[in-house]
């Protein structure tokens, strides 16, 4: 190799590493307006979590503060209490239900809100009240003022009726939530979670594409034929985003389950007794476990989510 | 407000119209009858709002009997109580944890969503949409799995029962929302404007406040109210992680309104509608923006 070849190479790899380093420099402003949202989301979300799995593994107690030794008691504990395995069933339910009631009505009343008529805007804004009233105070007011056996509403529309027929009869009481605790946790849940789910299934209606509706009305497509072909196959993805992000909502769900009925083993589901295990028992090692299994649970549930939520992404990007 | 889901964007509005028409026609009894149903179901839904309205200007007394009670005597004795007339509880160290809480995480959000959105949406980082979907499945992460860490930090750090912790993770809890909405916002806005600024010379911060600001003010609104509204509305960290009127939010407050002595009621009703209130009022002006949020900017 000649001075002069060598001297040519330099000096075009130096031109190549320049412009490789503008690359990548160029590459660093882009990231930068990214970089504290996502420093700051690793940071406070997902190391508690890893810290989490850590203490799972360990005996660690508030009341014999010196951390003693990996173990695998935590997750037998989990497994092996009665109660324990009581609160995944109650948690599975309640999501069960109030997820499919709720779709349910939310389907029903979004076709129902998606024809023109009078007083449509209030009735739709009637809808969204519930979602909007603080959930712990909806809680409140379902327990005390709806669901309580003296002064609840429930038992004064029963007084009310019954006294139609029998004037004289004593007061009646309905007694939901000592005798059926879930059903009437169940029953608030639903009432504020059907306005979500109307709100998304009547996006979903409103982007049904308008020319495939016309073509079928004109070809004597009759309503329900135009619901089971068309509707509803359009529908699937956002039956499936409501369910999915409904079902991740409510698998979280404190608020209802400690208000409405507290120091009731027959609704405490899992982050009850997380709550539970922390503030009263201080078993950091139990806790930690219980929260890694209803993490277990709900990727089981993210994952369709994301699924489905990456469909509707790149549908919408692709437009 | 007939359409106000299609309005968020363009191409639905133009499908959003006809959508509609085919069930128009059917006027006649059915129809009357749907909307009359339509009615029915509404007011059902409006029924426990309405009585608990109805009862928070009740007195203590008729509040209690149990028959629904359209006609006794209206009072403001149970707003009265619930800021703490005679228990001698105030009210107000609660109200204003509640504001500092979720304004300031809401700040907070804002300005750390607001470029990495840019980042994402208008000058796209590679593997951007990678990104998206790490922000959304810390969102799926229920605040009960990371409980014991945040407790025995906030132990650590002296956070315990104080605001600037629970502000902290309000942030990050509504962060990924705000990302998702914020995105969808910019991704609105017509790339030549961006062009455009650059030309000018503009540099980031510059054409994020004179060129981004204005068009995408009311996409910044509506995750601003969203993101006041959960962290208004959070219990279960603000349970674990506060004891006194210290750091207390109004959530954490309500439920001592609950009282084994005296009749409560009609204060108790009074306090939750007063607490749902700034939710009802953010709610309804982000209503139109309601869905892409609550979504997580899924459905526009």
């Amino acid at each position: 190799m000649t001075a002069v070849q060598e001297k040519q190479t330099a000096v075009s790899s130096g031109v190549a590493a320049d412009v490789n380093r503008k690359a990548k420099k160029e590459k660093w402003v882009r990231r930068i307006p990214l970089l504290p949202a996502l420093i700051f989301t690793i940071v406070v979300t997902q190391i508690p979590f890893l810290v989490t799995i850590w203490i799972s593994f360990r005996k660690w107690n508030a009341n014999r503060p010196r951390l003693s030794g990996w173990t695998l008691n935590n997750f037998e504990r989990v497994f092996t209490t009665k109660s324990t395995l009581l609160d995944l069933w109650h948690t599975a339910q309640l999501v069960l239900v109030v997820v499919l009631v709720s779709l349910v009505f939310g389907l029903g009343i979004a076709l129902l809100l998606n024809r023109r008529f009078w007083g449509r805007a209030a009735v739709r804004t009637m809808m969204i009240a519930p979602f909007l009233i603080v959930p712990v105070a909806a809680a409140l007011f379902w327990r005390y003022g709806i669901f309580d056996a003296q002064q609840g509403l429930l038992s004064g529309i029963a007084t009310m009726v019954n006294h139609w027929f029998h004037p004289d009869a004593p007061a009646s009481t309905v007694t939901l939530v000592s005798k059926h605790p879930l059903l009437a946790v169940e029953i608030a849940l639903i009432w504020q979670w059907t306005p979500f789910m109307t709100l998304i299934l009547l996006a979903g209606l409103q982007s049904r594409p308008g020319d495939i509706l016309e073509a079928a009305a004109v070809d004597g497509a009759t309503g329900w034929q135009v619901f089971r072909n068309l509707t509803l196959p359009h529908m699937r993805q956002y039956l499936e985003l409501a369910g999915l992000l409904g079902g991740i909502y409510i698998i979280q769900n404190f608020d209802y389950v400690y208000q409405l009925t507290k120091d009731n083993p027959n609704t405490e589901n899992i982050p009850y007794l997380i709550y539970k295990t922390v503030n009263a028992a201080g078993d950091y090692g139990l806790a930690s476990a219980q929260g890694v299994v209803i993490v277990i649970a709900t990727i089981v549930i993210a994952t369709f989510a994301l699924r489905t939520v990456s469909s509707l992404f790149r549908e919408e990007n692709a437009r | 407000m007939s359409a106000p889901v299609a309005t968020a964007s363009p191409t639905t509005t133009a499908h959003a119209a006809p959508a509609a028409s085919p069930r128009d026609g059917r006027r006649g009894a059915g129809g009357v009858l749907l909307s009359v149903l339509t009615w029915v179901i509404g007011l059902i839904f409006l029924a426990p709002i309405f009585f608990m309205v109805l009862t928070s200007f009740h007195p203590e007394v008729q509040a209690t009997l149990n028959t629904p009670q359209y006609f006794a005597p209206l009072t403001l004795h149970g707003y009265r109580e619930f800021f703490g007339a005679s228990s001698g509880q105030s009210v107000w160290p609660f109200v204003i944890n509640s504001v500092l809480a979720s304004v300031i995480s809401t700040l907070l959000v804002l300005a750390l969503a607001i470029p990495a959105a840019y980042a994402l949406a208008v000058k796209p980082v590679s593997k951007w949409t990678d990104v998206m979907f790490f922000f959304l499945s810390t969102k799926f992460l229920p605040a009960a799995a990371g409980l014991v860490p945040l407790f025995l930090i906030a132990k650590a750090t002296g956070g315990l029962n104080q605001i600037w912790f629970i502000i902290i993770l309000y942030t990050a809890m509504n962060l990924p929302i705000a990302v998702w909405m914020m995105r969808s916002f910019l991704a609105d806005i017509p790339p030549a404007l961006f062009e455009a600024a650059s030309l000018d010379g503009a540099g980031l911060i510059k054409t994020l406040l004179r060129v981004i600001a204005p068009i995408a003010m009311p996409g910044i609104a509506a995750t601003s109210l969203i993101c006041f509204i959960f962290s208004w509305n959070e219990l279960f960290l603000v349970n674990v992680l506060t004891s006194t009127e210290n750091a207390q939010t109004l959530p954490a407050f309500l439920p001592s309104l609950v009282t084994s002595q005296a009749l409560f009621l009609g204060k108790l009703s009074a306090g939750a509608f007063a607490v749902s209130i700034p939710v009802l009022i953010a709610g309804f002006a982000a209503q139109d923006k309601l869905v892409q949020g609550l979504s997580l900017g899924a459905v526009k």
